[in-house]
Formats: structure tokens, C-alpha cells, sequence
């Protein structure tokens, strides 16, 4: 039997397919395809390119280990002001990434509240610097984490730790064994969406980490940077920058959301 | 080494206090209605709710969470972890004691020969029938060895004839199992098979305890008696005859004084159109208020002086007209009915 | 046909008379497109030529010239862009968005800006090739990066920039916030950065002065107020307004 579907959400829903796909068509069908060879593999692109992997990667490193225990947190502990802790965590992802950086400039700057101990004690500097990068990018990207984990720990079945609990489990082996398996699609989801915002991730990054080649630029500097005089080199970094996201995505997906 | 459990429990508008002795290799059943307090009992003995202490032998259980309790529970909804295969899932409290994974596993694999399972090792819960994972459940619980079995309603979530198949099995391994169980249930039929002793637990206190066959031919609350199905009334008896608390006497033949229960089957309960003649000395009227098939019998709902249920054959059903409001006649023969001191 | 005809010199009658409060002509509103670094004086421009002309009203874009100059090529809607390189002008004149001659109404020299109380000691061009200061520099493709490269290859320095921004404000901010030890932005920046920022002249800095050219746009929405805020900016009271900001006369 042919499943109908209905006109009233396929015209909106084409309507929405359209808005999103069009403008990335219109990025391959601009792109400058002679001159694509010569600036892929140039020096620039190659470096950006490495430090935005990296970076992606080290701060979803940071989100999950942090992120996790927060959400476990915020989803099974009996902590009073647990709504008002949620409400805040969630702050990052309304606030401009702008502001972002600013904020974090003026606590973890060299002048910062917390910085400029950190300066003078350790001589610990962490504008201007790689590490400054992962920062940034895992401030803005925490929150996807924080919310996708904690909302597959509340729709988790307590009763199975509980039997976990009756056949001798501790407790952090009963969230390793029982519960983190029970919830990976959502963390699966969580950090995907986190690894896929930290990539591309600009305004808190140029304003705490500042720009770079080689230490600081990642790819959406280099597109912001490179549109400042060469449209052209704009262009085909972005197209780098598309492709390898699209890569990654897909390949994360079929691999873990279908287990 | 008896297991001994004074166990308290305070909630919203509900109390448990419930004194048990269990000894090993004894079946006790927790039979009760509806918000009696069995699970939370049994959560209490787990660990998984506070309230009460527990000893066993020379070791004090007060204080200790579930996971450092010797206890192996079977859940009602069996609760097997589905990413880990049927042999993991039997294994997984040998691991996480400290066994090692080979060991584990092979203590895992002889519990899943001895209920039958063996070629299921492999096999992931959710591919596994009610009746499989029950078992699974069972050899889950039973693999660490424990001092304490609990199961929580092990057979309601099987069909009937999945039920009957499982319930003499799951006797078997309870027959061989060394350790105290304490069996939580609401069919009368599981305890009745299963159990070697009975507490009956009403409002989260024991109203009653006893053997099987002690508990059916003497039940002391409502509960119990149309649990096991029969007419129930507390009286006073003076002599031969009995005043019911609830309206009527009636003529017993064994005399007897003072306050009393008294009991008798519905199968003792004959019903007539019109008031019969001849030696039953108790006859009333009562009107029929419901109807019950069965496979051979008909059990009939009857209000009157008292109210009372009568079993018949489905040919004086369809004799006698009955519907509800019918008005009819009781007749009980003074013999049948059973007194005992409350 | 004929009462259109009627209408329609009713509403050129309107359009041509002057404003009730009298003085000029100009009405309607004026865009201008401006680099980042002229942004207080331009405001302030904007504000005298307001006053001399009360039916007009100027709106600003501030931005890096370079994005500044794309965004006039892909249409956007501008009476005026004043450039702070003629290299970004010529980017619009190239493509025909420009048609008059552009002029340099102003120029710009560079300066050496440190935070308040100079915490990196630095005295001259020479510090910014030392690694254990923090050090901001503009990024090459934009105009003061432009000039600084040009400062520091005659002054024969390798700078060790710690971060190359992509426009001087934003350089600007972190001296101010006292991240970085010293940054090279125009004078004018230090000027308009007020208190939290020290300036420093350095002999090197007349070797790359930048030349900030203005030109009235093609197709300008507003015509008549384009042109005559270029001729505001050129004229002694614009030129009063830039000097006081830190611009060298053109």
C-alpha cells in the first residue's frame, strides 16, 4: 500500500529543504574549479585546516569529560537549584559568540580575574594560544553536550541500574556498564552536535584567541580573513571546510546511531 | 542460618511493618492485595529502600546499599540489559563481584544448561519469549550465589499458558536453591505451588501466616478467603447457632462460643426458585448480583442476609434463568459450614 | 493624462522647495560607508551636517574597508564610501560602482599603542620583534596591516605578532584590555581610545602614511546629499573635525 503523503507538509517541507541546500549549491556551483587544485593543497588551507581538526576534536574531548558528569548531574542528583543550574548551562548557546569571548577574556584574560593569577603564579597565558582555541570553542559547544546527554539520562529506566545495584554493581561501574550504553545514541548525538559547532566556531575564538596562521587560525577565520581580499580563496576554503563536515557527520552517524 | 528481618518502612500515607524469619532452603511467599506493601518489603530487603534491619547469621545487613548486599533479585519486568547478550547478562554480577571474565562465563554457561538455555548464550533479550527471559533473569540472580533470593511477581508478565508451563519449573529450581527465598506475588496460585510458607500482607501489616493448606482452610481477612474463594463471615457463636456481624444466623453443627470466623465453600451452596422443604436448616432469600463463568461451573454473586457465593453447574444456570436481580433461594447444609475461634 | 501631469508637478513642486526651517536643500537620507578608523569623527561629521541640514539624515556603516568595498560590489545600497587605502577603493572604482574621481580628504600615520602605564616597557619599533611581549598586529589584507608591513620591512624588523586581527578596532581592544604589550594602529585609534591607551610616536612611521580617498557611489540612492556630504567632509569644517580626531591634512 502506497503511503500518501500529505501536501500540507510536503510543500513546507520541500520549502525548508530548499533553504538549506540551495546556498551550499550555490557555493559548488560559484566555486572557482580552476584554480580549486592550486589553493587546496597550499600551505594555508593545510594548516588551518589541521588546527580546526584538532581543535574540534581536543574540545569535544574537553565537553564529554566535563559535560557528562554535569549532565548525570543535572539529571539524577537531588542538588536544590538543579532548574536554575540547567537554565544557566544553556546560557552559552543564546549568547552571542561574540559576548562569549569578551566574557571569557575578562576571566581568563591576562588581566582577568582568573587569568591574571594564573599569569603570575604558573605564567600560564591562555589568549593568543591553541589551548585558548579548544577554550573557546569547547564554551560555545558544551551546552549541546550537557543537553543531549542529560535528556537521555531522564528518559533512561532507573530500574535497570537498580538492578545493576542487586547483582553487586558500585555505582560507577552500574554508569559505565548499565547506563552509559542505555544512553550512547544521545551522547553519540551530543557530540556530534558538539564536535560540529566547535568547528565552526569564530566569534569567541578570534576575540579570546585571537588569529594566527598555524596557532590560532582555524578554518572559519581563514574563510572570514581570506574574503577580506580574495572572494575566490574564500570560497574554495569553505568548500574544504563543507566537505570534510559532511564527511565526518555521515560517517559518524551510520556508524553509531543505527548500533 | 535463619535470615531475620524487622522491616520499617514510613511513606505518604502508608506504613510498612513487617517481621520476617526465613530460613534456608524455605520458600516464603509475600501474598497480598493491591498497595499492601509487598514490593516496597522487598525493596526494603534489597536495599534499594531503607527502613529496617536485616541479619543473617552473624552479619548485619542495616546500612547497606543494595550493591553490598548477598542478594540476587528477579524483577517483574525481568529487566535484563538489553546491549549485553543473554550469557553477559547472566554473568554480569560474577563480574562485577571481581571474577574474572572466563571464569564468569563459565559459571554464566552452566546456569544457562541448568534452565535450559544453553543454545541462547548468545542471543540478545529482546529476541528472547516471556518465558525465556524469565529463566535468564532467574539464572542472572541465582549465578552469584547469594544468601537471599528475591522475586517480585516473577510470573505476571506471561500469558496463562506460558504461566502454568514456567511456574512448576521455576518450583524446581526454587527446591534446589539453598539459600532464603522470599517470593512477592498477588496470584494465590503461585504462592500456593511455590510457596512453603505463606504471609499474607494487608495495609503493610501481616494478618496472617502459615502453610499453604493452613492459610486456604483458615483464612482470617476477607482478602483471604475470596483469594481462595470462599464465603467468609465473622460472627458470635453461642451454641449451635452463629449471629453474622454482617446480618443473618445461621445453624452450625459443631458447637461453639464467642467470636468467630466462619467458612465455607461456595461449592456448598445450593440455590432454588422457591423456599425448599426437607433438612437444611439454613435457607434464606438473596437476590443475584452477578455472574461469573467458568469452564464447568458458574459462580453466582448473591446479596441477602448474608450475602453469599454459590457455585453451580451450568445446566441449573440455565434451569434456574439467572440473571442479575433474579430473586432465589439459599439453602446451606449446617454440616458444610466451618467455625474457628478469631 | 492630464491630472497625473498635475499630480506630478504638485509633487516635484513639493519636493523642490525648501525645508520650513530654512537652510539647504539636502533631505533624505544619506548612507555612507566608512572604514572602521574614522568611525568617532565621522559620527561627529554626521552630526554637524545633520545640524546644517535638518531634512537629511546620515546613517553609517563602519566596517574593514576591504569587506566594506565587497559589499558595494555585490549591490548594497550606499550614497558615499570613504576608504582607508586607495587600494580598496580602486576595488570598487574597477568595477564601475565608482564613477567619480575619488579625492583623499585625509591621512593617517601610524602609531605605537600600549595599555595604560606602558606594563611591556616598550619604547620603539625594535620591542615588537621580542617574543616574550604580547604583541597585536592588523592582518596583512587590510589596510593598517598594509602599512605595517611596509613600516616594519624598511625598518628591517621581523615582528612576533601574537595575533593579526582583522580590523583595527579589534586590535584596538585588546591593548585596551590590556592583553597585548603593543600594537601599531593609526593615531587616530589612540586618540579615540582615550585613557586606556598610550600612544607612541615612532621615525619610522612617515615611511607608510595612509591616504584615505572619499567618492560619492554610481548609483547612489541619494545623489545631491552624496555629493554634498563628500564636499562637507572636504570642506575647513570637516577637515577641523578629522584634525582634531589625529588625521593629517591631505
Amino acid at each position: 500500500m502506497r503511503s500518501r503523503l500529505p501536501v500540507v507538509l510536503v510543500l513546507p517541507a520541500v520549502v525548508g529543504l530548499a533553504f538549506l541546500l540551495v546556498p551550499l549549491a550555490g557555493l559548488l556551483i560559484r566555486a572557482p574549479w580552476a584554480t580549486l587544485p592550486a589553493q587546496l593543497f597550499s600551505e594555508e588551507v593545510g594548516q588551518a585546516l589541521r588546527l580546526s581538526l584538532v581543535c574540534a576534536s581536543l574540545a569535544t574531548v574537553v565537553c564529554l569529560v566535563l559535560g557528562v558528569p554535569l549532565a548525570w548531574l543535572l539529571a539524577r542528583s537531588d542538588l536544590p537549584g538543579r532548574g536554575l543550574l540547567r537554565a544557566l548551562v544553556t546560557v552559552p548557546l543564546v549568547l552571542p559568540p561574540v559576548v562569549g569571548g569578551v566574557a571569557l577574556l575578562l576571566v581568563l584574560g591576562r588581566r582577568g580575574l582568573i587569568g591574571e593569577h594564573l599569569d603570575q603564579w604558573f605564567g600560564i597565558s591562555l589568549p593568543f594560544t591553541t589551548a585558548g582555541v579548544v577554550l573557546a570553542e569547547a564554551f560555545v559547544a558544551m551546552p549541546f553536550l550537557v543537553i543531549s546527554v542529560e535528556g537521555a539520562l531522564r528518559a533512561a529506566d532507573p530500574r535497570y541500574e537498580e538492578a545493576a545495584a542487586t547483582l553487586g554493581a558500585s555505582r560507577w561501574l552500574t554508569f559505565r556498564r548499565v547506563t552509559l550504553p542505555s544512553i550512547m545514541p544521545g551522547v553519540v548525538a551530543g557530540t556530534v552536535l558538539c564536535w560540529a559547532r566547535a568547528l565552526g566556531e569564530f566569534g569567541a575564538t578570534i576575540t579570546f584567541a585571537g588569529n594566527f596562521p598555524g596557532r590560532t587560525t582555524t578554518m572559519p577565520l581563514a574563510v572570514y580573513l581570506a574574503l577580506e581580499s580574495d572572494p575566490d580563496a574564500a570560497i574554495v576554503l569553505s568548500i574544504v571546510l563543507l566537505f570534510v563536515s559532511v564527511a565526518v557527520l555521515a560517517g559518524l552517524r551510520d556508524r553509531w546511531i543505527s548500533a | 542460618m535463619t535470615l531475620h528481618a524487622d522491616l520499617r518502612v514510613q511513606r505518604a500515607g502508608f506504613s510498612l511493618h513487617l517481621d520476617l524469619a526465613l530460613e534456608p532452603g524455605e520458600v516464603v511467599a509475600l501474598l497480598g492485595p493491591n498497595g499492601a506493601g509487598k514490593t516496597t518489603a522487598l525493596r526494603a530487603l534489597a536495599g534499594l529502600l531503607p527502613g529496617g534491619r536485616v541479619r543473617s547469621g552473624e552479619s548485619d545487613w542495616d546500612g547497606l546499599p543494595a550493591e553490598k548486599r548477598p542478594i540476587g533479585v528477579v524483577f517483574q519486568d525481568y529487566l535484563l540489559f538489553a546491549h549485553l547478550t543473554a550469557l553477559d547478562n547472566v554473568a554480569f554480577g560474577l563480574r562485577a563481584r571481581g571474577t574474572r571474565r572466563t571464569e564468569a562465563n563459565a559459571v554464566a554457561r552452566r546456569w544457562l544448561d541448568r534452565v535450559g538455555l544453553a543454545d541462547l548464550a548468545r542471543a540478545r533479550p529482546r529476541t528472547l519469549s516471556g518465558g525465556q527471559a524469565q529463566r535468564v533473569a532467574l539464572a542472572r540472580a541465582l549465578a552469584t550465589s547469594p544468601e537471599l533470593l528475591l522475586l517480585d511477581e516473577p510470573l505476571a508478565a506471561l500469558d496463562v499458558s506460558t504461566r502454568l508451563r514456567v511456574r512448576s519449573e521455576l518450583g524446581r529450581h526454587l527446591a534446589d536453591y539453598p539459600g532464603h527465598t522470599l517470593l512477592v506475588t498477588h496470584d494465590p496460585l503461585d504462592a500456593m505451588v511455590l510457596a512453603d510458607r505463606i504471609v499474607i500482607l494487608e495495609d503493610g501489616r501481616v494478618v496472617q501466616q502459615g502453610t499453604p493448606r493452613d492459610v486456604v482452610r483458615q483464612p482470617r481477612t476477607d482478602y483471604v478467603a475470596h483469594l481462595v474463594g470462599l464465603n467468609f463471615y465473622r460472627g458470635v457463636a453461642s451454641g449451635t447457632e452463629v449471629r453474622l456481624g454482617e446480618g443473618g444466623t445461621l445453624t452450625i453443627a459443631e458447637p461453639a462460643e464467642g467470636p468467630v470466623h466462619v467458612v465455607f465453600p461456595p461449592s456448598a451452596v445450593s440455590l432454588f426458585p422457591s423456599k425448599p422443604a426437607g433438612s437444611p436448616r439454613n435457607t434464606w432469600q438473596a437476590v443475584v448480583s452477578g455472574v461469573e463463568q467458568h469452564a464447568h461451573t458458574t459462580r453466582v454473586d448473591l446479596d441477602g442476609s448474608p450475602a453469599v457465593l454459590a457455585d453451580i453447574t451450568t445446566a441449573t444456570m440455565a434451569e434456574l434463568r439467572l440473571q442479575p436481580g433474579t430473586t432465589l433461594w439459599v439453602s446451606l447444609k449446617a454440616t458444610e459450614i466451618h467455625t474457628y475461634p478469631r | 493624462m492630464r491630472k497625473v501631469l498635475a499630480v506630478a508637478a504638485l509633487l516635484l513642486a513639493g519636493c523642490a522647495s525648501p525645508a520650513p526651517t530654512g537652510g539647504t536643500g539636502i533631505s533624505g537620507q544619506v548612507t555612507v560607508f566608512a572604514a572602521a578608523s574614522l568611525t568617532e569623527s565621522f559620527r561627529e561629521l554626521g552630526a554637524e551636517f545633520e545640524a546644517a541640514n535638518p531634512a537629511a539624515m546620515v546613517t553609517f556603516n563602519f566596517a574593514g574597508s576591504s569587506a566594506l568595498a565587497q559589499q558595494i560590489n555585490q549591490g548594497a545600497p550606499a550614497d558615499v564610501f570613504a576608504s582607508a587605502a586607495p587600494a580598496n577603493m580602486k576595488q570598487v572604482t574597477d568595477t564601475g560602482a565608482v564613477t567619480a574621481a575619488p579625492v583623499t580628504f585625509a591621512r593617517n600615520t601610524l602609531q605605537i599603542a600600549v595599555p595604560k602605564g606602558n606594563p611591556g616597557k616598550v619604547t620603539g619599533l625594535a620591542d615588537f620583534a621580542k617574543a616574550d611581549l604580547k604583541i597585536a598586529l592588523c592582518a596583512e589584507q587590510v589596510p593598517c596591516g598594509a602599512a605595517a608591513k611596509k613600516v616594519f620591512e624598511a625598518a628591517k624588523i621581523t615582528p612576533a605578532p601574537d595575533t593579526l586581527e582583522q580590523d583595527v578596532k579589534a586590535v584596538l581592544t585588546k591593548v585596551s584590555l590590556g592583553e597585548v604589550d603593543a600594537a601599531l594602529v593609526y593615531r587616530t585609534d589612540v586618540h579615540a581610545a582615550g585613557d586606556k591607551v598610550e600612544g607612541e610616536d615612532f621615525a619610522e612611521a612617515s615611511g607608510a602614511v595612509n591616504d584615505y580617498p572619499v567618492a560619492p557611489l554610481a548609483k547612489a540612492p541619494n545623489p545631491a546629499a552624496a555629493k554634498a556630504f563628500v564636499d562637507y567632509v572636504r570642506s575647513a569644517k570637516g577637515r577641523k573635525v578629522l584634525s582634531e580626531a589625529g588625521f593629517a591634512a591631505p
